[in-house]
C-alpha cells in the first residue's frame, strides 16, 4: 500500500485537493485531476495504480471517462464517488467495469480499505 | 311536466359541483329520473288502456244494439201483421157482401160466428150506414140503431177508407181496439164494417220476445198513452214518463234515464199503418255486464301493472343514483390520488435537488474536518489535541448526520422517478380529459378532439405525461371565458417525434408574462397557484428528451406544442 500511485477526479477543488493531502498524510501518492480531460491526460502522462471517480462532472461526464480508462488501461482498478446516493449509478457504473462504488460524503478508512481490495484482486 | 326541463335539470344535477348541494345532488337526480321514468313507462299504457276501453265499448254497443233493433222490428211486424189481417177480413166481407146482406141481422150473426172459428180476439161486428147509424150487430152488446156520425173515428174511416182505434177501455173494464173499414156501394152510398177486438193477443206478442225481467215492452200511441201493460212505466191508459225519439220508421235506440233513475236502452218502433209505437226498454247495467266485468279486469290489471312499473323504477333509479354516485366517487378518488401522487413528485424533485446541491458541501466539510483530525492525530507534540479530535469528531459526526437525511430524501425521490411504458398518447389524453370534463361541461367549454389515427405509441412515464397534459389543459381552462373553446390535437410530426398541441380561444398573454411562464414561482392565479405548473411540465417535458412551445396572441388564446420523441431520451431535465 505504500507510495500506492492514486489518482482522484472530481470537479470540485475543495474536495478533491483535501482528499488527496488526507491520502498523502496516510503514505500514498495522490493527485487530483479537476476535470474528465486532464484525467486521461495524466493518466496517459504517468498512469496511476488506482483512479477514485466522481460521476457527475461537467463535460466529459464520470461514466464517458470511466469507459475511456477501462478501454485504455483495463488493468487499472477505479472506484466512483456518487453524490446522488443513488445505488443504479453505482451498478451501472460497476457494469462499466468500475470495482466499487461510495457514496459522498467519504468516511475515508472505508475508501482506503476499498482501494486495498481493489489492488488485491488487481495484480 | 316540461321534458326539455326535466332533462336540463337532470344533467345540471349531474354537473353541479358546489359541496353544499353535493347531498342533494343525487337526491333531484334519483327524482328526476324517477319521474322521468314513470311519465315514459305509464303515458304509452294510459292511452292504450283509454283507447282500447273507447273502442270495445264502442263496439260492445253496436253488438247491443243491432239486436235490440232486430227484435224490436220483428215484434212490431207481427202487431202490424195482426191489424192487417183483421183489416183485410173486414174489408174483404165489406166487398163480398151487399149493404143489404149485411144489414140482415141473421146473415150478419153467421159472418159473425164463421168469423170468430177462423180469427181468434174478435169481440163483435156490426154494419154503419153513410149517415153513422148502426143497422146490424153481431156480438154481446146491443148497439143496434146506435149513432156514431158524431164520432171522430166515423169521419175517418169515410175519408180513409179503414181505421184502427187506440186501446179504450170497452164495457166490461177490458182493453179492447176497434177496426173499421168503408166500401162505397154502387149506389154511391158507404157501408163501413166495424169489430171490436180484445187485446190479450197484443200479450201474447209481447211475450213471445222473450224479455228477461229487467226488460220491459209495450205500446204505446202518438199522445205516449201507454196501449198494453208495462212491467215499470204504468199500467193501460196511463200517460208513460218515458220520452222518445220521433219521425222515422226504422226502430231507434236510445240512451235515457227513467224516472226510477235506471240507465235504460229505448227502441223506439212506429208503426207504419197506425198510430202505435212499440217500445222496447233494457236497463243499461244488464246488457252492459259483460263490459263491466272487463273493464273491471283490466283496471285490475292496469292498477297492477302500474305498481309494478313504480317499484321496478324505483328499484332500477335507486340502482342507477348508486351506481353514478359510485362512479363519481371512484373518479373523484383516483384524481385525489393522482393529484396526491403529483404532490409527492414535486417534494421529490425538489427534495432531490436540494439534497444534492447540500451533498457536495457537506462532502468538502467532510474532508475539512477529516484532514484536521488527520493533522492533530499526527501531531504528537498538539496542545489540546483531545479537545480538538472531539471537536473534529463531533463535526464529522454532523456531516454523516446531514448526509443521512440527504440520502433518505434522495431515496424518497426516487421512489418518484421515471417508469417507461408503452403508451397511446390519445388514449392517455382523454383519460386526462376525464378529470376535467365535469367542470368544461358544468361551463359550457366546448373541447373539440382532433386525434390522429394510427398515431404511434410512444414509450414514456404515464404518470409524468398525464401530469404534463393536465397542468396544460388545466391552464387553458383557467384561460377561457364560459363557453370557450379549447381544441386538443395530436399528430405525427417526423418518423421518431409525435406532437400534442393545445389551443384555447382565452385571454392569451403578453410578450413579458409569456417570457416567464415557465419559470419556477411564476404565477399569474395570485393565490390559486402555485407557480410550479408549468415549471414541472417544462421540466418533465425536457426530462423525456421532447420540448414544447408556447405562441400567444393577447384576447385571441394560446397555443401550447409538446413535442415527444417515440422513445424517451431520459436526459438530467430539471
Amino acid at each position: 500500500m505504500e507510495n500506492l500511485k492514486i489518482l482522484l477526479v472530481d470537479d470540485e477543488e475543495e474536495f478533491v485537493t483535501t482528499l488527496a493531502e488526507r491520502l498523502e498524510l496516510r503514505g500514498l501518492q495522490a493527485r487530483a485531476a479537476l476535470n474528465g480531460e486532464d484525467a486521461l491526460h495524466m493518466i496517459e502522462a504517468d498512469t496511476p495504480q488506482i483512479v477514485i471517480l466522481d460521476v457527475m462532472m461537467p463535460g466529459l461526464g464520470g461514466f464517458e471517462v470511466l469507459r475511456r480508462i477501462k478501454a485504455q488501461h483495463p488493468q487499472i482498478p477505479v472506484i466512483l464517488l456518487t453524490g446522488r446516493g443513488s445505488e443504479k449509478e453505482g451498478v451501472k457504473g460497476m457494469e462499466l467495469g468500475a470495482f466499487d462504488y461510495l457514496m459522498k460524503p467519504l468516511d475515508i478508512e472505508e475508501l482506503i480499505k476499498k482501494m486495498q481490495e481493489a489492488i488485491k484482486s488487481h495484480p | 311536466m316540461n321534458f326539455k326541463n326535466l332533462w336540463a335539470g337532470l344533467t345540471k344535477s349531474l354537473l353541479h359541483e358546489s359541496d353544499h348541494e353535493a347531498t342533494n345532488r343525487y337526491r333531484i337526480l334519483r327524482r328526476n329520473i324517477f319521474i322521468l321514468m314513470i311519465l315514459i313507462t305509464i303515458m304509452p299504457l294510459i292511452i292504450m288502456a283509454v283507447i282500447y276501453q273507447h273502442e270495445y265499448h264502442s263496439s260492445i254497443k253496436k253488438e247491443i244494439v243491432i239486436p235490440m233493433q232486430t227484435l224490436t222490428h220483428k215484434a212490431k211486424h207481427s202487431f202490424e201483421l195482426f191489424f192487417e189481417e183483421r183489416l183485410s177480413v173486414i174489408r174483404f166481407i165489406a166487398a163480398s157482401y151487399s149493404f143489404e146482406e149485411l144489414s140482415d141481422q141473421k146473415t150478419l150473426n153467421r159472418i159473425f160466428k164463421a168469423l170468430m172459428d177462423e180469427y181468434c180476439c174478435l169481440i163483435d161486428l156490426g154494419l154503419i150506414n153513410k149517415k153513422g147509424i148502426q143497422l146490424s150487430y153481431a156480438g154481446p152488446y146491443d148497439f143496434l140503431g146506435k149513432d156514431y156520425s158524431e164520432q171522430k173515428w166515423f169521419q175517418e174511416v169515410v175519408v180513409k177508407g179503414n181505421y184502427i182505434s187506440n186501446v179504450f177501455m170497452g164495457y166490461r173494464k177490458f182493453p179492447h181496439v176497434a177496426v173499421a173499414a168503408a166500401r162505397r156501394t154502387e149506389d154511391g152510398s158507404a157501408l163501413i164494417l166495424r169489430t171490436t177486438l180484445d187485446t190479450s193477443r197484443f200479450d201474447d206478442i209481447i211475450a213471445s220476445m222473450g224479455l228477461n225481467p229487467e226488460s220491459d215492452a209495450f205500446l204505446i200511441n202518438r199522445s205516449g198513452i201507454i196501449q198494453t201493460s208495462s212491467r215499470f212505466y204504468g199500467e193501460i191508459l196511463d200517460h208513460c214518463p218515458l220520452s222518445f225519439p220521433r219521425g222515422n220508421y226504422e226502430p231507434i235506440v236510445s240512451e235515457v234515464r227513467d224516472p226510477q233513475g235506471r240507465d235504460i236502452l229505448i227502441a223506439f218502433a212506429p208503426f207504419s199503418t197506425s198510430d202505435y209505437a212499440l217500445v222496447l226498454v233494457k236497463p243499461k247495467s244488464d246488457v252492459l255486464h259483460t263490459w263491466h266485468t272487463l273493464r273491471s279486469k283490466m283496471l285490475f290489471i292496469f292498477i297492477s301493472s302500474v305498481v309494478l312499473i313504480i317499484l321496478v323504477v324505483f328499484k332500477l333509479t335507486d340502482t342507477l343514483v348508486k351506481r353514478v354516485k359510485e362512479a363519481d366517487e371512484k373518479r373523484e378518488l383516483t384524481y385525489r390520488e393522482f393529484q396526491h401522487t403529483h404532490k409527492l413528485s414535486s417534494i421529490g424533485r425538489l427534495a432531490a435537488g436540494v439534497a444534492h446541491e447540500i451533498n457536495n458541501p457537506m462532502a468538502i466539510i467532510n474532508e475539512k474536518a477529516g484532514l484536521m483530525k488527520d493533522l492533530v492525530a499526527y501531531d504528537s507534540n498538539f496542545q489540546n489535541k483531545e479537545k480538538f479530535l472531539g471537536l473534529t469528531d463531533s463535526i464529522l459526526k454532523s456531516v454523516e448526520r446531514c448526509s443521512a437525511i440527504t440520502h433518505r430524501l434522495l431515496g424518497f425521490a426516487r421512489r418518484m422517478e421515471i417508469q417507461l411504458v408503452e403508451l397511446d398518447l390519445n388514449e392517455l389524453i382523454q383519460e386526462t380529459l376525464s378529470f376535467l370534463e365535469k367542470e368544461a361541461l358544468y361551463r359550457n367549454i366546448e373541447l373539440i378532439l382532433h386525434l390522429a389515427d394510427n398515431l404511434p405509441r410512444i414509450s414514456s412515464d404515464r404518470g409524468q405525461m398525464q401530469q404534463v397534459f393536465l397542468n396544460i389543459i388545466n391552464n387553458a381552462l383557467a384561460a377561457v371565458e364560459d363557453e370557450g373553446q379549447i381544441v386538443i390535437t395530436s399528430w405525427e410530426e417526423d418518423s421518431d417525434t409525435v406532437g400534442v398541441s393545445i389551443q384555447d380561444n382565452g385571454s392569451g398573454m403578453s410578450e413579458e408574462i409569456l417570457k416567464s411562464i415557465f419559470d419556477p414561482f411564476f404565477s399569474t392565479k395570485q393565490e390559486n397557484g402555485t407557480g410550479l405548473g408549468l415549471a414541472i411540465t417544462y421540466g418533465i417535458v425536457k426530462k423525456m428528451g421532447g420540448d414544447i412551445k408556447v405562441k400567444s396572441k393577447q384576447r385571441e388564446g394560446t397555443i401550447f406544442s409538446v413535442y415527444l420523441p417515440q422513445k424517451a431520451k431520459i436526459g438530467p431535465g430539471e
